[in-house]
């Protein structure tokens, strides 16, 4: 002990480290901040499992277009404790995501991001953006069908910019189509260029945490005011001040070390998710989907109506982008309690609510065809228990062959992208349904041209024979 | 100290300038090149290969098949990810048409359902008819096209860069 205290005076003696690193751990800062301030030093927490665990991958990652895939695999299946550091990247990733976004929360609803503090909001955005691009550039790099599928799909959306999007688009794939140098580029992204602009970013945030100090807990009497504000804080911090290193700290380490616990654990427990098929783009029963934090923005995609995607895939980003940086700029002073900024708490609970809604969609994917449905059981295809006639039978089978139970269901089997016809024969008649069939109709296509007269009447009759007398017969 | 009192503030100036021009320049000498490289994709022509993809009589006709080649600027680390699909459909009359895999929505590959003669997608339910015109769901366009030929008795497809739409 006597050895190592006897070494840091030697090297502080040289170095003056704790007079760099004293002032700034023991701060004084406000008091009674309480636990809604930890998320954002437990992001840090989630960002440094992150750059451990990264490096510790980029080891044993082989960054070749040709054998990423299998090193990936080997490092999953093969490699000392290769599943637990990658499922640590994983639910690291995560847990990042999470976090970036409950801070964000916080710091808007108590009003944190006023004056003096909007340059640190503006930086924390830029944060937000670049924790989304890491958490998508690392989807890629499992280099697995998903993977390739959806860099084409990043490929196809940078397109959509009005004059430069094919250029975006060629540079993200590293060429004219995915292959050789795509993940290599995709590899430089992930590993130098957005964290070194992610290290740069906190850098600046912490930085500006320590100039204008941690904001106190926003109370009802005390709008800021920036003519005011900076005084009232020096006196604030002089008179009540307490320490940041252990008063409030102490807070940050017991949260952070929940975070990695909680990371450690799931990943022990469940593991980094399982790679797709190989990255071969001649497979094409592929089902790319992104990871669950990109959901609700797949679910987006699928509900624009026809003709607005370009304007939403390059418009929403840069509105949503530019209103985020502009809000401290416009609301730098007045309230900070939440319970009197009711605007500011409503749209909280729609924004988070509209997300939660359109992650459901994404997770359950109604639009999609379900391309695994099985063929319609006899007790399904009989009506109401008895024995159906040739025709019925013939109308099931075409009904299951000609990809009609892709998007519709009868008696919970078939996708959702179209109406559920368990009872379609109560509400169509013949006529209706014969029309539908042939000429199509919003989301459908015509089938007159595929199929034969006496194969319209079957599916005709199939249709026309669900109803609620056939449901009640399956039971 | 005697330095300091013959730096007149002119030439203070000069040198603030000089130095500024000379960082300016050596930042430029690297960034350059640099900036070059990294934007080397757009700069490169676009490599179009004839791909022979099977014997003309291996394609029965009024079917679509897939058809899987390799792509035109592939490099040896490609592995698996330098070659590449298309549709390829023999028309009851003869002549061959070949689709590209990717949806004109957002890439993804479409399926080929031959019983149904429909093209359908698995991201967002886009849905196209055997001639690749859009038949339901939110694709803007058809089923991009690729050039396709018949020379000594094999298919043959033009590559293609992946479609933008």
């Amino acid at each position: 002990m006597r050895f190592f205290r006897q070494a840091w005076q030697w090297f502080d003696a040289r170095t003056d480290a704790s007079k760099v690193i004293g002032p700034v751990l023991k701060h004084p800062v406000p008091p009674h901040t309480g636990w809604m301030y930890v998320f954002g030093s437990a992001t840090l927490f989630a960002f440094l499992i992150q750059v451990f665990t990264g490096i510790a991958l980029a080891t044993a990652y082989v960054s070749s277009s040709g054998q990423a895939y299998d090193s990936l695999q080997w490092i999953t299946h093969e490699a000392f404790l290769g599943r637990l550091i990658r499922g640590m990247h994983y639910f690291g990733a995560s847990a990042m995501v999470l976090l970036v976004g409950i801070h964000m929360i916080r710091t808007f609803l108590t009003g944190s991001y006023k004056f003096p503090r909007e340059l640190n909001w503006v930086v924390g955005v830029v944060l937000l953006g670049l924790t989304v691009l890491m958490g998508f550039t690392g989807q890629l790099l499992r280099w697995d069908q998903n993977g390739v599928w959806s860099t084409i799909v990043a490929a196809e959306q940078a397109g959509r910019v009005p004059i430069i999007g094919p250029w975006i688009a060629r540079l993200l794939m590293g060429g004219q189509t995915v292959g050789g140098a795509t993940l290599s580029r995709f590899f430089a992204y992930h590993v130098f260029f957005i964290p070194a602009v992610i290290f740069a970013m906190i850098a600046l945030h912490l930085g500006l945490v320590l100039r204008h100090g941690i904001s106190e807990k926003p109370s009802a009497s005390r709008p800021v005011d920036p003519g005011t504000y900076r005084a009232w804080y020096e006196n604030m911090l002089k008179r009540d001040g307490v320490p940041f290193w252990p008063d409030a700290a102490w807070r940050d380490v017991v949260f952070g070390v929940l975070v990695v616990a909680c990371v450690v654990f799931l990943a022990w427990r469940f593991g980094p998710p399982e790679l797709t098929k190989p990255p071969d783009p001649t497979i094409v029963q592929a089902y790319p989907r992104p990871d669950w934090y990109l959901l609700w923005y797949f679910a987006v995609l699928a509900q624009l109506p026809h003709g607005t995607e370009s304007y939403v895939i390059v418009g929403a980003p840069l509105v949503a982008g530019i209103c985020l940086i502009l809000l401290p700029l416009i609301f730098n002073r007045g309230q900070r309690a939440p319970m009197r900024r009711p605007w500011a708490m409503a749209s909280i609970v729609i924004i988070v609510m509209s997300v939660g809604v359109l992650w459901v969609e994404g997770e359950r994917s109604p639009w999609s065809p379900e391309f695994n449905a099985a063929a319609l059981p006899p007790q399904v295809v009989q009506a109401n228990g008895q024995a159906v006639n040739a025709q019925i039978s013939q109308g099931a089978q075409l009904f299951h062959e000609k990809g009609c139970e892709y998007c519709h269901s009868v008696s919970g089997y078939g996708g959702h992208r179209g109406p559920d016809l368990t009872t379609a024969g109560d509400r169509l008649t013949k006529e209706q349904i014969t029309l539908r069939i042939l000429n199509g109709g919003y989301n459908m296509p015509a089938f007159s041209s595929s199929l034969k007269p006496d194969e319209v009447s079957a599916l005709v009759a199939f249709v026309k024979s669900r109803s609620v007398s056939t449901v009640e017969g399956d039971k | 100290m005697s330095e300091t009192q013959e730096t007149s503030p002119e030439r203070r100036k000069l040198l603030v300038r000089l130095s500024i021009l000379l960082g300016s320049i050596g930042a430029a000498l690297v960034a350059v090149p640099v900036a070059g490289f990294l934007l080397g994709p757009l700069f490169e022509p676009v490599a179009r290969k004839w791909r022979a993809v099977g014997a003309v009589d291996r394609f029965e006709k009024g079917k679509t098949v897939e058809v899987k080649f390799e792509d035109a600027s592939s490099v040896p680390w490609a592995g698996v990810t330098g070659n590449t699909a298309a549709w390829l459909r023999h028309e009851p009359g003869g002549q061959f048409i070949a689709f590209s895999v990717n949806c004109t929505h957002l890439g993804c590959p479409v399926r080929w359902l031959q019983d149904a003669e429909l093209f359908m997608c698995p991201c967002h339910g886009g849905v196209y008819y055997k001639d690749g015109t859009v038949a339901a769901g939110p694709p803007p366009h058809p089923l991009i096209r690729y050039p396709v030929r018949v020379q000594d008795g094999q298919v043959e497809i033009l590559t293609s860069p992946t479609p933008i739409t």
